[in-house]
C-alpha cells in the first residue's frame, strides 16, 4: 500500500522526489527536494488521504555535507500507509525549508521544536520561536557540537559541596 | 532564614545560646505547633508527582501528620516540597515563589531530581535545588516509595521541634533581592 | 513574554441596556500549576469570562531526554524511557524496545511478548485510572480522586512484584522483558483486577450520570474529525472525535491480533466523551489481561542470542564465551546495525512513536520522540477559544497531557 504510494509520487514529482527506497521493515521512504516539499505534502494530503498531522523531527548529520536532514513521518489512516519523506538542508544561510503548516496544521510545534533544537528555519511558519529553551538561551542543544552539560543558568547559583556530585554549571565538564 | 540557623536544641552547655526557662518552654511549644500544622506548598513538576498523589491519599495518608492540606498560594504556605525535576528554565520561577513564602518556611526536596539533579546531568536541569534554595530535608527516590516520603517528613517534623523558635525575632531578616546562602 | 491587550471597538450607546465597555484582561496560569499535570504556562486573554486568546508556554520540564540518550548505550536508554510518560512507564519502555528490535530485525520469544502486553494493558489501566480521578478532583469531586488512586496503587502492587519499581518500572529489555511471572502472580493479578472493577463502578456511579460533571463536560472543548486529523491527535482523543484508528487494530503488533477486544469510538468530540473513552478503554485492557493470562504459556522471556541480551549468570560465571558477552553488552552496549527506523505503539494517550537512527555503534546517533500528548496539547488554544475559562479547566484535564511527554 504504501509503495503505491511512493511509486505514484515518484510518477507526479520525478525531479522532486528522488531515491525511494525500502527500510529497516517495511517503511516506505523517498527523498524529497527542500523546495518541493509543500507541494508534495499538498499532494498527499488532498489526493493519497494522509490527513492525520505527520510527526517531523530532524537529524544532524555532522561531518556530512549538507548536515542536517528533516524527517517527516506520514501516516495515511484511511488507507493503512505509512510514508517517510526525508529532506537534506544543509548548514548555514541555506538553513531553511518551506513550513507545511499550511496543509496541516498540526506541523506548527513538530517545527518549532526543530527550530528550537536544531536551528532549521522554517519558512512561511506562523509563529517560529523557541518551544523548550527560554529566549535568552544561545545555541541549539541537540546539535552534536554542542556539549552536554553546557548549561545557561538563569539565576545565580549558590555555592554547594560537590565532592559527592557531578559537575555544576556551564564551563565545566 | 530559618532553616539556615543552627539548629539549638533548647537546653545546650553554652549559656548565650540555651533556651532555657519560659523561652524554652515557648520554644518547644511553638515547635510542637508549628511541626503537626505543616501547610505544603507543593511545586509538583514531574514523575514524583505521582508518588506525591499517592501520599496524599487514603493508603499512605500524609493528613495523620497534619501535613496533608496544600495550599496553593506561597502566602498561606509555609513549607516548600519541590516535586521532581526543576530544570533552568523552572529556577527563576522556583526562586520567586521560595522568596514569597514568609518566614518560618522550611523547604523539602522530594526525589533525586530535586535533591541533586538525578540522572539528568544535562544542558537543561539545575543539579540540585539547593544550588537555587537552601533546603532542610532530601528524600531521594526516584521516585521515592511513600514509605521514604513519611519518613522524610517525619525528619522535617522533628528538625522543626528542635529548632530555637522565638515569638520576637531578634535577627533582621535580609531585605527582600538579597543574594541567597 | 506578554500578549497585548485590545479595547473592543465602542458599542452603540442604547441607554441602559448599552454594555458596559471593557478592556480585555490577561491572566497568567501557571507554570506552577495546582493540578498535576507538570508545568505549562498559559496565558489567557479573556473578555469578560471568555477565553479570546491562549498563549501556550511549555518547556518547563525539558530534561534533555534526546541528548541524554545519545550519550549512553541502548540498553541504558529504558530508564530515560520510562520518564516519558511516567504514569504509564512500561508502555514506553515497550515501545522503544519495539523500535530498536525493529533495526536489529530481531525476533522476540513468544512469552515475553504475552508479558509485554500484559504489564502494558496494567499501566493503560493506570493511566486512565489517574486521568479520572485527577479530572474530577479538579471538578470538585474529590472522593472519584481517592478510589482512583487506590485502583491504581492496588496495580502497582502487582506490578512491584513483578518488576521491581512502582511507577519508573525498566521492565522491557531489547529483545524481550527482565524478570519473568513470580509465583501466583497471575491469581493474585485476577483478584486486583476483581477489585479495580469495583472501584471503577464505584467511580463510574459517581460521575457519568452526575448532573454537575455532566454540565462541565459536555459540548466544552469540542473538537470535529477533520480538525482532529488535521491537528494531529491520536488515540483516545481521537476515537472521541469519531475516527477509529486504533494502533491495535491498523497496525497490530505484539499478541493484539489475537486478542479479542473492541474500540470504543465516541461521536461528539467534547470533553465528556473523552472521559467515557477512557471507562470503556479499562475495561477492554482488564479484558485484555485476563485473555493474556490465560494464553500464556511457558517459555523463553529474552531472546537467546548474547549479542544483545545479558547471559544468564550462571554462564557469566562459568563460560568464557557468557563474560566476554556480559562484558562487551555492558561497557560498550548492544550494536545495532546502522540505518533508521520509525516504530509506533498505542500509548495510553495514543500513538507513541520513537524514531531511531543508529550508526553501527553500541549508542543511538538520534532517538526521535512522538509524544501522543503533543498535538493535543497544541491544539487547546483552538480547543478553548471562545469558550469560558471554566471550560479550560475540563478540556486540559481530558487530553491528558503528561509533562514528562510532552517535554521529553
Amino acid at each position: 500500500m504504501s509503495k503505491a504510494v511512493i511509486a505514484a509520487l515518484l510518477e507526479r514529482f520525478p525531479d522532486a522526489v528522488t531515491d525511494a527506497y525500502q527500510g529497516v521493515g517495511g517503511d516506505d521512504c523517498a527523498f524529497v527536494k527542500k523546495e518541493r516539499i509543500v507541494e508534495v505534502c499538498r499532494h498527499l494530503r488532498q489526493v493519497e488521504g494522509f490527513d492525520l498531522a505527520p510527526y517531523i523531527t530532524a537529524v544532524d548529520y555532522l561531518g556530512i555535507e549538507p548536515r542536517f536532514e528533516v524527517v517527516y513521518n506520514l501516516l495515511s489512516i484511511p488507507r493503512s500507509a505509512r510514508v517517510r519523506l526525508r529532506v537534506k538542508v544543509p548548514e548555514g544561510d541555506d538553513c531553511a525549508v518551506p513550513s507545511v503548516t499550511g496543509v496541516w496544521r498540526g506541523a506548527d510545534w513538530f517545527e518549532r521544536y526543530c527550530f528550537d533544537m536544531y536551528g532549521i528555519r522554517f519558512t512561511g511558519h506562523p509563529d517560529l520561536r523557541r518551544l523548550f529553551m527560554y529566549d535568552e538561551f544561545v545555541g541549539h542543544p541537540l546539535r552534536k557540537d554542542y556539549p552536554l552539560r553546557g548549561r545557561q543558568p538563569l539565576v545565580p547559583e549558590r555555592q554547594v559541596d560537590e565532592n559527592l556530585r557531578g559537575p555544576g554549571p556551564a564551563g565545566r565538564d | 532564614m530559618v532553616s539556615e540557623l543552627d539548629v539549638v536544641p533548647a537546653i545546650t552547655t553554652r549559656r548565650e545560646e540555651a533556651l532555657t526557662g519560659l523561652q524554652g518552654l515557648v520554644s518547644k511549644g511553638l515547635g510542637w505547633a508549628r511541626k503537626y500544622s505543616i501547610f505544603q506548598y507543593p511545586f509538583v513538576t514531574a514523575c514524583c508527582g505521582m508518588e506525591y498523589m499517592t501520599v496524599s491519599a487514603a493508603r499512605y495518608d500524609l493528613d495523620r501528620f497534619g501535613a496533608m492540606l496544600p495550599r496553593f498560594s506561597p502566602r498561606q504556605a509555609d513549607m516548600l516540597m519541590v516535586v521532581g525535576t526543576v530544570n533552568c528554565k523552572q529556577a527563576p520561577i522556583l526562586r520567586r515563589i521560595y522568596e514569597q513564602i514568609a518566614e518560618p518556611k522550611w523547604v523539602v526536596a522530594f526525589g533525586v531530581c530535586a535533591s541533586s539533579g538525578g540522572f539528568y546531568d544535562n544542558y537543561a536541569t539545575v543539579q540540585g535545588i539547593d544550588r537555587i534554595v537552601p533546603v532542610d530535608v532530601y528524600i531521594p527516590g526516584c521516585p521515592p516509595r511513600p514509605e521514604q516520603v513519611i519518613e522524610g517528613i517525619m525528619l522535617l517534623q522533628r528538625k522543626i521541634q528542635d529548632q530555637a523558635h522565638r515569638l520576637v525575632e531578634p535577627r533582621p531578616l535580609p531585605p527582600p533581592g538579597a543574594q541567597p546562602g | 513574554m506578554t500578549a497585548p491587550v485590545h479595547d473592543p471597538p465602542a458599542p452603540p450607546a442604547q441607554g441602559n441596556d448599552a454594555p458596559l465597555p471593557a478592556k480585555r484582561m490577561v491572566v497568567n496560569l501557571g507554570p506552577s500549576h495546582p493540578a498535576m499535570h507538570g508545568v505549562t504556562r498559559a496565558v489567557v486573554e479573556l473578555e469578560g469570562e471568555t477565553i479570546r486568546e491562549m498563549k501556550l508556554d511549555i518547556g518547563f520540564l525539558h530534561r534533555g531526554f534526546e541528548k541524554s540518550c545519545e550519550q549512553v548505550t541502548w540498553g541504558q536508554c529504558f530508564p530515560y524511557t520510562d520518564r516519558l510518560n511516567y504514569v504509564s512507564s512500561i508502555m514506553n519502555n515497550v515501545g522503544f524496545a519495539l523500535a530498536v528490535e525493529k533495526l536489529c530485525r530481531l525476533e522476540v520469544p513468544e512469552r515475553a511478548r504475552y508479558l509485554r502486553v500484559v504489564s502494558s494493558e496494567l499501566h493503560r489501566i493506570c493511566d486512565h485510572l489517574t486521568l479520572v480521578g485527577a479530572m474530577a478532583m479538579e471538578l470538585g469531586a474529590g472522593t472519584v480522586f481517592f478510589f482512583a488512586i487506590e485502583g491504581r496503587d492496588l496495580i502497582w502492587d502487582r506490578l512491584t512484584e513483578l518488576c521491581g519499581a512502582r511507577l519508573t518500572s525498566n521492565y522491557a529489555r531489547i529483545g524481550g522483558v527482565s524478570r519473568d511471572l513470580p509465583d501466583g502472580w497471575a491469581e493474585k493479578t485476577l483478584r486486583t483486577l476483581d477489585r479495580v472493577v469495583e472501584l471503577r463502578e464505584e467511580i463510574h456511579a459517581l460521575l457519568t450520570r452526575n448532573r454537575i460533571f455532566l454540565d462541565r463536560t459536555r459540548g466544552t472543548g469540542r473538537v470535529s474529525r477533520q480538525d482532529a486529523l488535521e491537528l494531529g491527535f491520536t488515540g483516545p482523543c481521537l476515537r472521541a472525535s469519531g475516527d477509529p484508528y486504533d494502533v491495535r487494530k491498523a497496525f497490530p503488533y505484539l499478541v493484539y491480533d489475537r486478542l479479542d477486544f473492541d474500540i470504543p469510538v465516541g461521536s461528539h468530540g467534547d470533553n465528556f466523551d473523552r472521559y467515557l473513552m477512557r471507562m470503556e478503554e479499562m475495561r477492554q485492557s482488564d479484558r485484555i489481561v485476563r485473555q493474556c493470562l490465560e494464553q500464556m504459556q511457558p517459555g523463553e522471556i529474552i531472546v537467546q542470542d548474547f549479542r544483545y541480551a545479558l547471559p544468564p549468570k550462571p554462564l557469566v560465571y562459568g563460560t568464557i564465551e557468557g563474560v566476554m558477552a556480559h562484558f562487551k553488552l555492558v561497557m560498550e552496549g548492544i550494536k545495532v546495525p546502522a540505518g533508521e527506523a520509525y516504530s509506533y505503539t498505542e500509548a495510553a494517550n495514543g500513538e507513541l512513536g520513537f524514531y531511531l537512527v543508529s550508526d553501527g555503534g553500541g549508542r543511538p546517533y538520534k532517538l526521535g520522540l512522538r509524544a501522543p500528548g503533543w498535538p493535543m496539547l497544541a491544539a487547546l488554544p483552538f480547543m478553548t477559544k471562545d469558550a469560558l475559562l471554566a471550560d479550560l479547566i475540563p478540556t486540559f484535564d481530558s487530553i491528558n497531557m503528561i509533562g514528562g511527554e510532552v517535554e521529553q
